[in-house]
């Protein structure tokens, strides 16, 4: 079975297709990048599947039970984490703060939420920061801190947003480091949208979407995708 | 921690031998104004300061609660005070309908809607006269304390403003409190990571106006008169945000010091400059706004670097 089962999903806005009969599957355990230019339809995708969009048609299933037209939080209490494109810090709490309210998603308790919060934000390298407020981090360190935030609900998938954009080189390393350590060391599932096709992104993708123009145009290996035709003209030009 | 303690234990047997040592009437009928108004901004600043939802209706709810007292005394015979239970239970589905409704707006379009609450109410209890007396207004007889001495007032409006800033203590560190706190600093993100963003709004309201409904109905037994323009009016609403925002929303601290600072003045200016004293208490605000953006604990937060940030962590 799946963990993420998207058939068929279209997404219009007034006469515009943003995302058309899109389908793609993700499993337990896997990495999966969607790639397309600026205007594919990424960022609609994401908030279609963590509820901020309702779909025009379409279904989305995680972990066997429908997501459509749930609220967002219970979205997110189901297991999709989620970060912004344009990042979203909870600007006047501390960068601690910041993951301690998204460990409340698990309990109740103080004790328990704060020892979970300690826990990512050690993951997440951000423990010199923790009594920062996040309103004054860099931006390498406000993406970051939008996946601890997400990751203390404990996500069984997490959608990444345009995790590099805004980068520098020693950032993204950073950032495309802690992808990967989701995975092989918490065993979180996660869908990156990225804008431009990184060899640093795909190389720890199991498999790549390419989107352009809400269509899928190619899936499957990062090398079989970047040698795709199809992929090079929506890139490129003819 | 210690020398809080230290602190917290002296301010506590000051509060508790205040009247002894105020013991000119004018003087605890002040000590009491001030203690209520630390309950109304603290009631206030759960649903503004915390969960940054900028009410401008309060009034509302604390008419509601004065008016339970003037119907109790005037339409049964139980004793008004009753309405201090009362005043809760018959606000607490109002504000749920009031914030159904207007929690659908955001930012200050909530903030219009809630002022549209707090003069609706007004010219309800203006107009319905059978049960509210109209312009009029009811005279309520005293019932348990008869007497003319102050200090029976004064303890049971120090119980009630203790237990609000107990309440929102308890609510700043816990759960709610950083619910409330997302929920203020960006209602996708808070939505994002699993907060009912719209269930929390509601507690948010209901905690906050039944503590206001509370204060409400003690006024009602302690004035012994409601009229619309008394309980009601949009500057009773105004008042209370003043001096949350004085004192610095979404703190503890904040309001208590806002509602000791503007009130002690306005009494002191009223008395020392007559017809100045609006002047001058509007002055001290804009200085206040001026050089103290975050409030005075903002201010003092300032002064004293993070320190007082820092400590509050380690402990909380």
């Amino acid at each position: 079975m799946f963990l993420l089962e998207v058939k068929d999903l279209t997404k219009r806005f007034g006469g515009l297709v943003a995302v058309d009969s899109l389908s793609f599957t993700v499993s337990a355990g896997e990495t999966v990048s969607i790639i397309g230019p600026n205007g594919a339809g990424k960022t609609t995708v994401f908030n279609l599947i963590t509820g901020f969009h309702q779909p025009t048609s379409g279904e989305i299933k995680f972990d066997g039970s429908n997501l459509v037209g749930s609220k967002p939080h219970k979205i997110a209490l189901a297991g999709v984490g989620r970060t912004f494109q344009v990042v979203k810090p909870l600007r006047g709490l501390s960068v601690f703060e910041n993951i301690l309210v998204g460990a409340f998603a698990r309990t109740g308790d103080r004790g328990e939420a704060r020892r979970i919060a300690q826990d990512i934000i050690e993951f997440t390298d951000l423990a010199a920061l923790g009594d920062a407020l996040a309103d004054g981090l860099p931006i390498g360190m406000r993406k970051r801190l939008e996946l601890a935030r997400s990751l203390a609900t404990g996500p069984k998938l997490i959608l990444l947003d345009e995790v590099m954009s805004g980068l520098n080189p020693t950032e993204s390393k950073d950032a495309v480091d802690l992808i990967r350590r989701l995975r092989d060391e918490r065993g979180i599932s996660a869908v990156a949208g990225v804008e431009h096709v990184m060899q640093v992104v795909m190389s720890i993708s199991d498999r790549v979407i390419v989107l352009n123009h809400g269509h899928k145009i190619a899936e499957g290996s990062p090398s079989q995708v970047v040698d795709n035709p199809d992929v090079i003209e929506a890139y490129l030009g003819k | 921690m210690k020398r809080a303690r230290i602190y917290l234990s002296v301010l506590s047997l000051f509060l508790i031998a205040a009247p002894f040592i105020f013991e000119a009437r004018y003087s605890q009928h002040v000590l009491i104004l001030v203690l209520l108004y630390v309950a109304l901004g603290s009631a206030w600043n759960i649903l503004g300061g915390f969960a940054g939802q900028l009410s401008l209706g309060h009034a509302a709810f604390f008419g509601i609660g004065a008016y339970t007292a003037a119907v109790l005394a005037s339409k049964t015979s139980l004793s008004p005070w009753w309405a201090m239970i009362a005043g809760p239970i018959f606000v607490l589905p109002i504000a749920l309908v009031v914030g159904w409704i207007c929690f659908r707006l955001r930012g200050p379009y909530f903030t219009l809607a809630t002022i549209a609450v707090g003069e609706v109410t007004r010219l309800v209890a203006l107009n319905w006269s059978d049960l509210t007396g109209g312009a009029v207004g009811v005279v309520i007889r005293p019932s348990i304390f008869s007497g003319t001495s102050k200090v029976p007032y004064y303890y049971i409006v120090l119980i009630i403003a203790v237990a609000a800033i107990v309440l929102c203590h308890g609510i700043s560190r816990r759960k709610l409190g950083y619910y409330l706190m997302a929920i203020r600093e960006d209602e996708e993100t808070a939505e994002s990571i699993g907060i009912d963003t719209t269930k929390y709004k509601l507690v948010a309201l209901a905690i906050s106006a039944s503590l206001t409904a509370i204060a409400g109905a003690f006024y009602a037994n302690y004035f012994l008169f409601v009229d619309p323009t008394i309980v009601l009016p949009l500057a009773l609403s105004v008042e209370i945000v003043l001096m949350a925002i004085i004192g610095g929303l979404g703190t503890v601290a904040g309001p208590v010091l806002g509602a000791v600072l503007l009130k002690l003045s306005s009494e002191v200016f009223r008395n020392e400059f007559a017809q100045a004293n609006l002047l001058i208490y509007g002055a001290l605000l804009v200085i206040v706004i001026l050089f103290m953006p975050g409030g005075l604990m903002g201010g003092f937060r300032r002064l004293f670097k993070s320190g007082t940030r820092k400590s509050q962590r380690v402990s909380a």
